[in-house]
């Protein structure tokens, strides 16, 4: 890797992000990075849209005990007893 | 799934639980049942987004957990442990009711002139990732985001940046080889940075 148009660095970003990307290959993809604010700017848009995938759902999937789905619960209580029942 | 609590720190009461489970305690069942049918529920509806099937799913899955309580040997958490066998289920509905071709995900991807640039730009979005998710606007938007994606790439996106789960499980659990989930979840990264990024640069969004 010489040199990286946009193009190639955008390619390559997936495995600048999850470290796979060799020493030397990660200098040239960073000396670009230095030069090029569209570059810069969407590695920061890509880093952060991971962030946000990671938090939102994190709302919905607390457990909140006075949310328990009541209709839900006494039909898996149900299944669980009659598949007991000898 | 990483679990930074696994093997050597499942607590005590969590192991008195377990072995209440596997004893058939009625009394531990439905405090397991209560404690995470609304957690599993919201997991399910992400991956199946209807919702009889995640009821079916979640019903499903918590008559498994009484066929396999047995074979739970802690090495993870016992939430962990549901959460997989949840995403499992699903997963498994998602495969029988798959009956049209994958969507592209061409469209959703950037754009670049001939000479390699970005057709469009990048600019910085005005505000961080940690800041925009206090917004229940925001969250909304990224959840409409994410399911505006095709669903090869859509559950690899989950998978991976949700739910924790790395490149070898989450290609164990979908059945298809690594490089196809390195691939899908940069493309399905991509996608939804394009679809975000006019919420994202506006800061009253």
């Amino acid at each position: 890797m010489v040199d990286l148009t946009c193009r190639e660095l955008i390619e390559f970003l997936g495995e600048y992000f999850e470290g796979g990307l060799p020493s030397e290959n990660r200098a040239v993809f960073e000396a670009h990075i230095g030069i090029c604010p569209p570059c810069k700017a969407y590695l920061e848009n890509y880093r952060d849209t991971v962030d946000l995938v990671s938090g939102a759902c994190e709302d919905l999937e607390a457990s909140v005990p006075e949310e328990v789905p009541e209709a839900l619960v006494q039909a898996i209580l149900k299944a669980r007893k009659a598949a007991s029942r000898p | 799934m990483t679990d930074s609590t696994s093997a050597a720190s499942q607590t005590q009461a969590e192991k008195v639980f377990v072995e209440a489970l596997r004893k058939g305690d009625e009394a531990a069942y439905e405090r397991l049942v209560r404690t995470y049918v609304g957690p599993l529920q919201s997991v399910a509806r992400r991956y199946l987004r209807n919702e009889e099937d995640a009821r079916d799913v979640v019903q499903d899955a918590f008559a498994s957990v009484v066929r396999s309580i047995d074979r739970f040997e802690g090495e993870s958490k016992l939430s962990t442990w549901l959460h997989r066998i949840v995403v499992n289920a699903a997963l498994m509905k998602l495969r029988t009711q798959r009956r049209k071709p994958e969507e592209s995900i061409d469209d959703l991807l950037p754009g670049f002139l001939e000479d390699g640039h970005q057709r469009e730009p990048a600019s910085e979005w005005a505000q961080s990732a940690s800041r925009a998710l206090e917004r229940k606007e925001i969250r909304e938007r990224v959840r409409d985001s994410i399911g505006q994606l095709p669903e090869g790439y859509r559950m690899v996106l989950m998978l991976r940046d949700m739910d924790g789960y790395d490149t070898d499980q989450t290609a164990e659990l979908l059945g298809i080889q690594r490089g196809a989930v390195k691939t899908r979840l940069h493309r399905a990264r991509q996608a939804l940075r394009g679809l975000l990024d006019p919420h994202m640069r506006d800061e009253v969004a």
